[in-house]
């Protein structure tokens, strides 16, 4: 198949054009279908003709209630149950209590820091319109998808029909997303609620069903023995012994849904992300790097509280120890509830000391005065010192003349030559490689897979934009793994090493996209390399977090066995831990291939030309089978190379007895 | 906790003759908010007028194309900033679809053309012509473009034809599309700190006029028809051959049922208009002021009484 592959791409200048690229006229009008399909199926209002419309506006509804209510209470919109705003200080002690009681007082100063710096740095009304959307969507996306694990464990066949939704999800393009929230769940909070808990529900089905799946047999005989129905069952004995991988679950969803802070501000996310992009609107690139750092910070004190909240063992008190000894934290905490509500009210009013008047000896009256509400002019914002100090770090010589090295060297040599590379390749060429590529790898279902979604790309009749779109995800993976790789390598050897570059991982992860995007675009201006290093970032995230993984799961046994046989270093690296730890780094490379799906379509903030910059002209709302044919485009190509992987990755595992 | 800023504007308003339209409807009408500081501080400044005539206001954060769909929709109340250039393809469109109408025009025009900072005028004595600027080809060469000048386009979204005019004109440069307002600032920030020559895509009224001085560069000038008859403009056989009309249109958008349940609202909706000048000074307020957009309305409204009581008066 290759063979005929590559004899297709050398005699091209000689092939008829029908089998360069389909013809147009062998395209079907998809665009038009989708969008008839999709006017039946919505229903119509107006005209009072039935549809999921209608169901899905009654539940934004519900929806709206809740958020509404939780937004009063987060930072004062004006709606049930109309109790005014709680002031900062109240919060921020709360969450350092809370931060004590689950770990130690470093969680509580990590805790109760984030806060203090949201309110400090002006944006503590952002933090709180981003923290009423998330405290909505989390517990949400927490029960919808642990009931849906539970169900695909129960069930085979719901498992069978989930998987692959799951997976059409995760890849599924944003600007896909877009619309149908807007037009089903009301522009708005509703609609970026609903956002959030679908990109965040996957793991948290994935991880649960897992957890069930692993319970031993021993425990599950312990639970029969004891007379246990079948709901004590999985009450007392499933739900426990899965609680490892539930709470991971629930880890991830607290990820992701800070992840969607900056994406969901298109369609009504209120708060930190919507103050980004208004921010980057107008330049202000210090401005907009705190707001990084503060979405950083959340993500990363939501993450901790809940790690430690899975680690956390009961408490078994003596018999006859009273009800506050019990219960101290929280006495402590609506101590200091009400101390602190009580202080911040006693503040209003208080002297009006800006930060730039600070000084020693009026840093008393400062602290009086903030302790209700920071004003603007006394947060500690440095976003125009910031924005100064990245022009002066641009101005330098060296940076200018390193930059346009490593641009001219990438663009002219490596990017653009292979870009048009594959763009000269005939359409069945490309179908007829990725087929043998699947094959090869997967074996017969994938391979068949692989030629079916090619195809169907190719008669969605985007073709060349298609593979634009191809060449910046395996470009960008493709360096993701020239760099990252070797890193992971190098720091699986320490367990502290690697303690350090995941926890550097999960900073980047949670970093908003669009942060980087500007100084990439300073740096590299707009040109191919600029895109490829905005993916990559995100690529070499999962690389390096399952590289390592990787290595340091390969059993001790087997390194101490190739230590005794006499293998040197590289030896040992080469021969036993690498193929060892195979499968997982798969794993990795099939992540860093979805994240790189998912982001060369944000990339189109930056410039380029392929399916991403042709999706945004459908976001006027009256292109809706346009912006699927494109989102799907992108579905069937990334679940292709998704499925290989997997089905290599899971035959590498069962061959080296992991399984 | 919160400050009573809008009583202040209840009460002026309370103070003059004003009888309101008591039919208003108590639920919220809802102002998208988008990305640029003109839009957000005018968004905040028409919402507090409403607020300050009795009614509930709502602000959301949306996408600026996406919103049109929102607005046919009737979620999203009304659109206070219809770009010709950037977003009329998408207001026809659903305007074609029909669930929201056009409310009136902006006093304020419109310009988007090709444009460059100043320093830009050092290097190229010439401009703001456009034949010294196709003279000056070669400043503008970027590590890609070869022998030819880097020419940085709007989002392809906009429909700018930049590619056409090089095309009709026959100039020495290559268009790049950038694929944000966000891209395009971020290179005029790189060339600023080594006032390396660009010319980019621009438009008026928006805050970049505060920060870097600037001019447009002068195409033939438009003549009706220049996108469509290719008789018009100085190459007979191309479309395209002319500088874009330095007088689009700023409109207002409503939700058709907007009229029938706030009318107050909508009727002073209909006689807003601002210029400019009053575009510019909101944007400088948040963006060199560095106020928060609801400050800056409030400090707006009281420096410009005189612009909008009679809106407002005039709704009696």
């Amino acid at each position: 198949m290759l063979g005929v592959a590559v004899l297709l791409t050398v005699l091209r200048p000689w092939l008829p054009a029908g089998l360069v690229r389909i013809p147009e006229a062998w395209l079907l009008p998809w665009r038009d279908w989708i969008d008839v399909a999709f006017e039946f199926i919505r229903g119509d209002r107006e005209e009072g003709r039935f549809g999921l419309i209608y169901i899905t506006r009654a539940l934004s509804g519900g929806l709206e209630f809740i958020l509404d209510a939780v937004a009063n209470v987060l930072y004062g919109k004006h709606r049930w149950p109309r109790i005014e705003q709680l002031p900062w200080p109240v919060i921020t002690g709360c969450m350092a209590v809370l931060g004590y009681a689950l770990g130690c007082w470093r969680l509580a100063l990590l805790a109760g820091g984030t806060f203090l710096w949201a309110a400090l740095i002006g944006q503590w009304d952002l933090t709180m319109e981003t923290m009423s959307v998330i405290a909505v969507a989390a517990p949400f996306a927490f029960t919808i998808g642990g009931l849906l694990g539970i169900w695909s464990w129960k069930s085979k066949r719901v498992e069978e029909t989930i998987k692959p939704l799951l997976l059409v999800m995760q890849v599924l393009p944003f600007f896909s997303y877009l619309l149908p929230a807007v037009i089903f769940f009301k522009v708005g909070p509703t609609a970026a609620t609903v956002a959030t808990i679908a990109y965040a529900l996957p793991p948290m089905i994935l991880m649960t069903t897992l957890g069930l799946k692993k319970v031993s047999p021993e425990v599950i005989e312990a639970g029969k023995m004891s007379g246990c129905s079948s709901w004590q069952m999985l009450r007392h004995v499933y739900i426990p012994s899965a609680r490892t991988e539930i709470m991971v679950g629930l880890n991830q969803v607290i990820m992701l849904c800070l992840a969607m802070v900056v994406l969901t501000a298109a369609i009504g996310m209120p708060g930190l992300g919507a103050k980004l992009l208004a921010m980057m609107g107008s330049f202000k690139l210090g401005r907009s790097l705190e707001i990084g750092i503060t979405i950083v910070l959340l993500a990363v004190t939501l993450d901790r509280l809940s790690k430690a909240w899975v680690v956390k063992q009961p408490e078994h008190f003596e018999k006859g120890t009273p009800w506050w000894r019990r219960n101290i934290y929280l006495v402590v905490g609506i101590a200091s509830f009400v101390g602190l509500y009580l202080l911040s009210w006693v503040s209003q009013g208080l002297s009006n000391v800006n930060f730039e008047d600070l000084t020693w000896s009026n840093a008393h009256q400062y602290a009086g005065g903030v302790l209700d509400e920071v004003k603007r002019k006394q947060s500690m914002t440095q976003g125009r010192a910031l924005d100064g100090q990245i022009k002066q770090f641009l101005a330098f010589d060296w940076v200018q003349s390193t930059t346009y090295a490593i641009r001219y060297f990438f663009n002219n040599f490596i990017l653009i030559p292979s870009e048009k590379a594959l763009l000269f390749v005939p359409t069945p060429a490309v179908i007829l490689a990725v087929t043998a590529l699947a094959l090869g790898l997967g074996g017969f279902w994938p391979g068949l897979l692989a030629l079916v979604f090619f195809c169907i790309v190719a008669e969605f009749g985007y073709w060349d934009r298609a593979m634009l779109t191809l060449h910046s995800v395996f470009m960008a993976t493709f360096f993701a793994f020239l760099f990252g790789a070797p890193l992971a390598v190098w720091a699986a050897r320490h367990e502290a090493r690697a303690r350090r570059l995941i926890l550097l991982c999960d900073t980047f992860q949670t970093f908003p996209s669009y942060v980087y995007l500007l100084p990439a675009v300073m740096l590299f201006g707009i040109s191919p390399v600029t895109v490829i290093i905005s993916i990559l970032i995100y690529t070499m995230v999962p690389v390096m977090r399952y590289t390592v993984e990787g290595l340091r799961g390969v059993p001790a046994e087997m390194v101490e066995a190739a230590e005794m046989s006499g293998a040197t270093r590289s030896q040992k690296l080469w021969k036993v831990q690498i193929p060892l730890a195979m499968p997982t780094i798969a794993v990795g490379l099939n992540q860093a291939l979805v994240f790189a799906f998912f982001m060369v379509i944000i990339a189109e903030f930056i410039g380029t030309r392929d399916l991403g910059q042709e999706m945004r002209k459908t976001l006027a709302g009256t292109h809706l089978g346009w912006n699927f044919v494109l989102g799907f485009s992108v579905v069937f190509m990334a679940l292709t190379f998704d499925i290989a992987i997997n089905a290599w990755a899971e035959r590498r595992r069962k061959i080296l007895g992991l399984a | 906790m919160k400050k009573l800023t809008t009583t202040v504007i209840a009460g002026a308003i309370a103070a003059m003759p004003f009888a309101a339209s008591a039919a208003d409807s108590s639920d919220p009408i809802v102002i998208p908010i988008h990305n640029w500081s003109s839009q957000i501080v005018m968004s905040h400044v028409v919402g507090q007028i409403f607020e300050g005539m009795g009614n509930n206001v709502e602000f959301v954060t949306t996408d600026s194309q996406a919103v049109y769909e929102s607005v046919r929709l009737g979620d999203v109340t009304l659109e206070l900033e219809v770009w010709e250039g950037a977003f009329g393809a998408s207001f026809r469109a659903a305007l074609e679809k029909g669930g929201l109408h056009d409310v009136g025009d902006h006093d304020a025009v419109t310009r988007e053309d090709w444009w460059y900072p100043s320093w830009t005028k050092e290097a190229c004595p010439g401009l703001p012509s456009w034949e010294a600027l196709n003279d000056c080809a070669a400043l503008f060469k970027t590590a890609e473009s070869g022998d030819k000048g880097m020419y940085l386009d709007g989002p392809v979204d906009w429909l700018k034809h930049g590619q056409e005019r090089v095309a009709a004109l026959g100039m020495d440069f290559i268009v790049v599309n950038a694929g944000s307002a966000a891209a395009l600032w971020a290179h005029i920030g790189n060339a600023e700190a080594s006032k390396t020559p660009i010319v980019v895509f621009n438009w008026t009224p928006n805050f970049a006029e505060a920060v870097w001085p600037g001019e447009f560069v002068e195409f033939p000038t438009w003549e009706d028809g220049c996108d469509k008859d290719p008789a018009k403009g100085p190459n007979k056989d191309a479309l395209y051959d002319c500088g874009n009309p330095a007088d689009g249109y700023l409109k207002k958008a409503a939700w058709d049922g907007m009229k029938g349940k706030w009318p107050g609202a909508y009727d002073v909706l209909a006689k807003i208009s601002f210029t400019n000048a009053q575009i510019a000074e909101m944007a400088r307020l948040v963006d060199v002021e560095e106020l928060e957009a609801e400050e800056a309305a409030e400090e707006w409204l009281a420096a410009n009484e005189d612009v909008w009581k009679p809106w407002v008066e005039a709704g009696s």
